[in-house]
C-alpha cells in the first residue's frame, strides 16, 4: 500500500455519452510538484474538479491523507487540506483583497457559527492574511476590492487565498492563464517557493513553466494518462511528442 | 452577480478612514431619532392616526429588514416571507381566542412556529437555486395562505378579531397606543442592532461571501447550505416577531397577511429603500407606506403608480433611496 498523500485509483467521469476522464490512476508523492499537461479538451480541468470534489467521480477512488474522500463534498475535502485554485479566476469581487484572504484563514481557525463580534476586526485573522498578502507582493493592495485588481494580481491573490486555507496539498488549475510575461515570471517564482513547502498538482499550458517547475509530468490525452515520468523522459517520449508536444512545434 | 445589492463590505482596517466609518452611522441614527420623536406629534393633535401609521411602518420595516438578511446579504430571493408574518400574527390570535393572552407565551409560540416552519421549508427550498428557489418559497407561502383560509374555527377567509392585545406581567399596558408604539420601536431597534452585528460577524461574513461566490467559498471549506439555512431561520423568526406586533397593533389577523402580494410588498420595500444595508429596509418601509397612504387619498388605483416608481428606481437608482445618499452611508 502506497503512502502517497494523494492517490487516484481508476477514476472516471462521463458527461452524457462523453467520457471525459478515463480510468485515471496516479499517485502524488510527498514533496513533489506534479504537472499534468495535455491538449485542450483532454479532461485536465475535469480531473481537478474530481480531485477537489467540485465534480463527483462516476467510478474509482480518491485517497487523500490516508482517507477515502471519493464521496465527500468539496468543502469537506478543503477542510482536510485538499485545496484548489480555479482556471477562471474565482475571488469574492466586492471583498477587499485582505478580506478575501482573511475569510479563508477564518475557515480554518475556530467556528464560523459566531454571530457577534466584528470579523473584519479580528487581529488574528487579519495578521495572518496580511502576512500572506505581503508574501505575494500585495500588501499595498490589501484594501482594494478584489474585483478591481489587475488580472495578474488576482491570480496571485487566488493562490494566497488557497494557502490561507491551510492546504496539505495544492491543486492549481492553470495559475498562469492570461498573465503577461512579467506576471507569469512572478508567479513562477512564487511556485518555486511553494513547492518546497507542500506537494502541488499543477495544470499548465505554459511548457517552459512546466519543465522549469515539475518533478514529474503526466500527459493526459482524451481523458487517459498516456505517459508519466520525469520532465526529460516526457520530452523524449515519442507518443507524447506525437499527441501533444508535436502539435505545438508544428 | 447581483447588481441590486449595495456595496456593504465593511471597509478593511487599511481602508477605514475615521470620517467615513462614522458617517455610516448617520443615516440610521437620523431614522431612529425621527421614530423616537414621532409620538411628540401629539402636541399638534391627530396623534392616534399618526401613531398607528408609524407603528405599522416600523412593523413592516422589521419584516423587510429580516428579508434583507436573505436577499441583500445572502442572495436568497425568498418570495414567501410574508408567511412568517402570518405565523406570528396567528400565534397571537389563536392563543388569545383560547384565552391565553400572556405576551411571553404568545411570543414564544410565534418564535417557535416560525423556527420550525423556516427550518422545514428552508431545508427543502435551499436545495434549489435561482428562479426555482423563488418559486418554491412562493409555493410554501401560498400553502400557508390556503391553510389560513381553511381554518374555519379561526375565521377562515374573514380572519379573526383579537379580544384584547397581549398582556405582559399581567398588565394590559399594550392597550395604550403610545406603549404599543414604543414596544414596536424597541423591537425594531433591537432587531436592527442584532442584524448589524450578525452581518459583520464571522457568520455574516461567510453569508456575504456565499452571496459573492458560492463555489469560491466551498473551495476554502465552507458548505453554503448550513449557513444559508441558519440565516433563513433567523430571518423567519424575526419576521414572526413582526407578525406578533402586527396582530397586536391591528387587533385582527387574516390569511391576507400571508398572501404572495404581501411577500411582493416586502421585496418592493427592499428595492425601494436599498438592498443590503438594513436601514434601507426601514426607509423603504416608510416611503412605501406614506406613498400608499397619500396616493390612496387621490385614487383607488394607487398601486398603478407604484409600478412605474419601482421601474424608475431599478433603472436609475440601483441602490434604492439609501444608494442616493452614497453607498457608504
Amino acid at each position: 500500500m502506497s503512502n502517497a498523500p494523494l492517490q487516484l485509483q481508476n477514476i472516471c467521469k462521463n458527461y452524457g455519452a462523453l467520457r471525459v476522464t478515463d480510468d485515471v490512476s496516479l499517485n502524488i508523492e510527498a514533496g513533489e510538484l506534479h504537472a499534468i499537461i495535455g491538449p485542450n479538451g483532454a479532461g485536465k480541468t475535469t480531473l481537478i474538479h474530481q480531485i477537489s470534489g467540485h465534480a463527483q467521480s462516476d467510478s474509482g477512488r480518491i485517497i487523500f491523507d490516508g482517507q477515502d474522500v471519493s464521496r465527500l463534498p468539496m468543502a469537506e475535502r478543503a477542510r482536510m487540506g485538499l485545496v484548489r485554485s480555479f482556471q477562471i479566476t474565482s475571488i469574492l469581487p466586492r471583498f477587499s483583497a485582505l478580506e478575501n484572504v482573511a475569510i479563508a484563514v477564518q475557515a480554518r481557525s475556530g467556528s464560523s457559527f459566531s454571530f457577534l463580534g466584528n470579523a473584519s476586526k479580528e487581529p488574528a485573522l487579519n495578521d495572518t492574511a496580511m502576512t500572506l498578502l505581503s508574501r505575494f507582493g500585495l500588501a499595498a493592495r490589501a484594501g482594494v476590492p478584489a474585483g478591481q485588481m489587475s488580472h495578474g494580481e488576482k491570480r496571485q491573490l487566488e493562490i494566497a487565498i488557497a494557502l490561507a486555507a491551510k492546504p496539505k496539498l495544492l491543486l492549481l488549475d492553470e495559475p498562469l492563464a492570461g498573465t503577461s510575461h512579467d506576471e507569469s515570471q512572478r508567479l513562477i517564482n512564487t511556485l518555486q517557493e511553494l513547492r518546497k513547502e507542500l506537494p502541488i498538482v499543477l495544470i499548465e499550458h505554459d511548457m517552459d513553466a512546466v519543465f522549469a517547475l515539475a518533478d514529474r509530468v503526466s500527459v493526459l490525452v482524451y481523458g487517459r494518462i498516456i505517459a508519466s515520468g520525469s520532465p526529460q523522459s516526457i520530452r523524449d517520449n515519442a507518443e507524447v511528442r506525437a499527441a501533444y508536444l508535436g502539435e505545438e512545434a508544428a | 452577480m447581483n447588481n441590486l445589492v449595495d456595496l456593504d463590505t465593511p471597509a478593511s482596517p487599511a481602508l477605514a478612514t475615521p470620517p467615513r466609518a462614522s458617517r455610516a452611522y448617520v443615516l440610521p441614527l437620523i431614522v431612529f431619532a425621527i421614530f423616537a420623536l414621532v409620538p411628540l406629534s401629539a402636541l399638534w393633535g391627530s396623534q392616534s392616526f399618526i401613531l398607528a401609521l408609524v407603528t405599522r411602518i416600523m412593523i413592516l420595516a422589521l419584516a423587510a429588514m429580516s428579508l434583507d438578511l436573505l436577499i441583500g446579504y445572502g442572495a436568497m430571493i425568498s418570495f414567501g416571507h410574508a408567511a412568517y408574518v402570518g405565523l406570528g400574527a396567528y400565534s397571537v390570535a389563536i392563543l388569545a381566542s383560547h384565552g391565553i393572552t400572556d405576551g411571553f407565551i404568545q411570543l414564544a409560540v410565534a418564535l417557535g412556529v416560525s423556527l420550525i416552519f423556516a427550518l422545514f421549508t428552508g431545508a427543502i427550498s435551499l436545495r434549489t437555486k435561482g428562479v426555482y428557489f423563488i418559486m418554491i418559497t412562493l409555493a410554501f407561502g401560498q400553502m400557508l395562505f390556503f391553510l389560513g383560509t381553511s381554518l374555519a374555527a379561526y375565521g377562515g377567509d374573514d380572519g379573526l378579531t383579537l379580544a384584547s392585545r397581549s398582556m405582559f406581567f399581567g398588565s394590559k399596558f399594550l392597550k395604550n397606543d403610545v406603549a404599543m408604539y414604543y414596544v414596536a420601536f424597541g423591537v425594531l431597534l433591537g432587531a436592527y442592532l442584532l442584524l448589524r452585528a450578525i452581518v459583520a460577524s464571522r457568520f455574516g461574513r461567510v453569508l456575504r461571501g456565499i452571496r459573492e461566490n458560492p463555489v469560491r467559498m466551498e473551495a476554502i471549506g465552507f458548505a453554503p447550505y448550513r449557513y444559508q439555512l441558519t440565516a433563513y431561520v433567523i430571518a423567519g423568526m424575526i419576521a414572526g416577531v413582526s407578525g406578533f406586533l402586527l396582530a397586536n397593533q391591528t387587533e385582527f389577523v387574516s390569511p391576507a397577511y400571508t398572501a404572495w402580494q404581501r411577500s411582493g410588498d416586502l421585496i418592493f420595500v427592499l428595492v425601494l429603500g436599498g438592498l443590503g444595508s438594513l436601514h434601507g429596509a426601514i426607509i423603504g418601509a416608510a416611503v412605501f407606506s406614506l406613498l400608499a397612504d397619500i396616493l390612496s387619498h387621490y385614487t383607488e388605483n394607487w398601486a398603478l403608480i407604484f409600478g412605474p416608481i419601482l421601474i424608475l428606481v431599478v433603472l436609475y437608482a440601483r441602490g434604492g433611496i439609501t444608494g442616493l445618499f452614497g453607498s457608504k452611508l
